[in-house]
């Protein structure tokens, strides 16, 4: 593996904005394969703008994003995901009214990739998250919060990405479902190799899991580092750990 | 109970605004053209009193039988009611099937049976586009437009086709010349062309979603009309088209004399003949239509159909590529309701723009709503009730549009999704047996 020579996903002074507000001001981030990297600040920093950019959404006034040495800047949204960036969307937007089936079905339909293929993603999806096959037969918009999250990230995986985009896993979830969740992910990185890149505003639980962090503030990446180096540092706790608690 | 005279009093107070200037006063204008009016107020007291009763009636009702879902049924009752809807539509099929043999001879009958299966067809048509795709289409009817008139105009135009037969280079001769087969070649062009008019329409509201969408489509529907009502010299303007060659059994006239179908097959010749073949030809239409559906929605692009209504974004997201999808879901939409269309033009022989208003749009949008959005099922009982009931209650005269919205009400009342809200999947999705999971292990190693 030359991960650490060229990263899987490259990203250069981008900037965009929505309208006249400028959502990113110049932001660098780079993922090698294999890697997890936490992106944690504070709501309105700017996190999800960049996860969305990546499909165009907003589109990027200035700078690049490179995935395997391409430029993808340009790309319209359901290219970059038949490129095998698969996200879990910020609010999950799983399809309410088609079964858990069918939403799987989804995640692997628009991508290449044989029927054996697509039963094996299926069986690790299954895997991981077992509840899911119980509720293979009912309405994505009935199940609960968590498992609405564990379909969101089952669906991402169907089309075997080679870069996983999260946004908020944990969001409205209860402790022992995020740490379900988390565990899920941490196995796949393991297990499988996957690359996953995981916005969250709950810094404690998603630098604990990254190999790698950054902070953005303002449409700024202000700090990077090690996953349990930016846990250390005094600011980050102030900032975003015991203020966030107190709060 | 406060609260329900509450609602009806401001049911009574809609009422009397609405209906103040509608019933209230009557105008006319006099003999020298000067405007006349006189007040109707005991009317119109009658109609707001009538409102206000009627609002407390309904909202009672909702009270006592409103809750049917919460009422248990026996285990028993709720497997043969199962039973019984499992076999609705089989046993529907089978009645279809059956009806121009049991009603051989009522002719009104047949002629009923044949425009109630046209907007079962229509409905069907739509139901690709609004029930599977989520795409709100009030100009339905400008599809059916352009598929009856790209038959009428086709089957008695000098158009040159080339013609493969004597050899290359191609002979030109002329669509005149299908003779007997003009339907039946038409048949599938009227469909494309309605198809194309679908992509046409749907390029500019590729972006437009809800209630903007349904706006221009509302728009695009009326432009095909006044085109087809202005552009004299091709469509006859209001006078429409007439002359329309009627269909063939496959090339065999249904016609007396010894070419005639009755004459091929040995038996007296009856007009009631082609109504049973009109009859057979649009249920085979319309069914062809629905097993394009079920199949469709088994595919890849019906799934993107379906979960693009469920959420745009999501589906960008997972790769589907939104320009094509919505793009299929007008194409195909369009392209059965131009099958219909041929059909209407073909079976009435004479086609004016007075068959193409907004009302037949909303009609059969209507039948798609209240059949319940995507059930195949609940579209054809919405068409049979919605087509059937407007004859039953034609005796009412002038009534009919009332026991009509009131049903209506009712129904949206009890059944907010439709006759049929259930939609079944279509995947079921299985684990791998564990002879291909060995398979693959062997792969491995």
């Amino acid at each position: 593996m030359s991960a650490a020579a060229t990263p899987l996903l490259a990203i250069r002074g981008l900037r965009a904005a929505y309208g006249k507000i400028e959502a990113l001001k110049g932001v660098d981030l780079d993922i090698a394969t294999g890697e997890i990297v936490a992106l944690i600040g504070a709501n309105g920093a700017g996190k999800s703008t960049l996860m969305m950019s990546i499909f165009g959404r907003p589109r990027a006034r200035a700078g690049h994003i490179l995935f395997g040495g391409r430029d993808i800047t340009a790309l319209p949204a359901h290219e970059v995901a038949r490129l095998r960036i698969a996200q879990s969307p910020e609010g999950r937007r799983i399809f309410p009214r088609m079964s858990v089936a069918e939403n799987l079905q989804m995640g692997a339909d628009a991508t290449p990739g044989s029927a054996a293929e697509r039963a094996m993603s299926l069986e690790r999806v299954l895997k991981l998250f077992p509840r899911l096959e119980e509720r293979m037969a009912q309405r994505g918009g009935t199940l609960s919060g968590g498992e609405q999250q564990m379909l969101a990230i089952g669906r991402a995986l169907m089309s075997r990405p080679r870069l996983l985009l999260l946004d908020e896993p944990s969001l409205g979830l209860a402790p022992l479902i995020t740490r379900q969740i988390f565990a899920a992910i941490r196995a796949l990185n393991r297990e499988d190799g996957l690359t996953v890149l995981i916005v969250e505003q709950n810094a404690n639980h998603a630098l604990r899991l990254a190999h790698r962090g950054y902070v953005m503030v303002n449409g700024l990446i202000t700090m990077s580092g090690g996953g349990m180096e930016l846990l250390q540092r005094p600011e980050i706790r102030a900032a975003y750990l015991e203020g966030g608690r107190r709060a | 109970m406060a609260f329900i005279l509450k609602k009806a009093a401001i049911s009574a107070l809609v009422a009397l605004g609405l209906f103040f200037l509608m019933i209230g006063i009557r105008t006319e204008a006099g003999s020298s053209g000067q405007l006349i009016y006189w007040t109707r107020f005991g009317e119109l007291a009658a109609m707001v009193g009538a409102v206000f009763a009627g609002s407390i009636v309904i909202e009672l009702l909702r009270r006592w039988i409103g809750p049917v879902g919460g009422v248990e049924l026996p285990a028993g009752v709720r497997a043969t009611f199962a039973t019984l809807g499992r076999l609705l539509a089989p046993a529907l099929l089978i009645f279809a099937l059956l009806v121009p043999v049991i009603f051989y001879k009522e002719r009104y009958l047949l002629d009923l049976g044949i425009l109630v299966l046209t907007y079962v067809m229509l409905g069907w048509g739509l139901n690709i586009v609004v029930g599977l795709a989520g795409l709100l289409d009030l100009g339905y009817v400008a599809f059916y437009a352009v598929g009856a008139y790209s038959y009428a105009l086709l089957a008695q135009s000098p158009l040159p086709l080339p013609h493969l037969v004597d050899g290359f280079p191609f002979v030109a001769f002329s669509m005149e010349q299908l003779g007997p087969w003009a339907f039946w070649v038409l048949l599938p062009v009227s469909g494309l062309l309605a198809a194309l008019w679908g992509v046409i329409l749907g390029f500019p509201v590729l972006r437009l979603r809800g209630d903007y969408l349904a706006i221009v489509t509302l728009a695009f529907g009326e432009i095909i009309r006044l085109v087809i009502l202005n552009w004299q010299d091709l469509t006859g303007g209001p006078n429409g088209i007439s002359g329309i060659p009627r269909p063939t059994v496959f090339g065999i006239p249904l016609t007396p004399g010894e070419h005639g179908f009755a004459a091929m097959i040995g038996v007296p010749f009856s007009p009631t003949h082609r109504l049973v073949f009109l009859f057979y030809l649009i249920l085979a239409l319309a069914l062809l239509t629905n097993w394009a559906t079920i199949r469709l929605r088994r595919l890849p692009i019906g799934r993107a159909w379906e979960a693009m209504r469920e959420d745009e974004v999501a589906c960008r997201a997972l790769g589907i590529n939104i320009t094509t999808t919505k793009l299929s879901a007008f194409a195909i939409g369009a392209m059965f309701g131009g099958f219909a269309g041929a059909f209407f033009a073909t079976r009435q022989g004479f086609i004016s723009p007075e068959s193409f208003t907004f009302q037949e749009s909303a009609l059969v949008l209507a039948i798609v709503v209240l059949g319940g959005m995507g059930s195949q099922l609940g579209v054809a009982l919405a068409a049979i009730a919605m087509i059937g009931g407007f004859e039953l209650f034609r005796g009412l005269d002038q009534f009919r549009m009332l026991v009509f919205g009131g049903v209506m009400v009712l129904l949206m009342i009890w059944r907010p999704r439709g006759l049929i809200g259930h939609r079944a999947p279509t995947v079921f999705l299985q684990k791998r047996t564990e002879i291909s999971s060995s398979l693959v292990k062997e792969g491995h190693g």
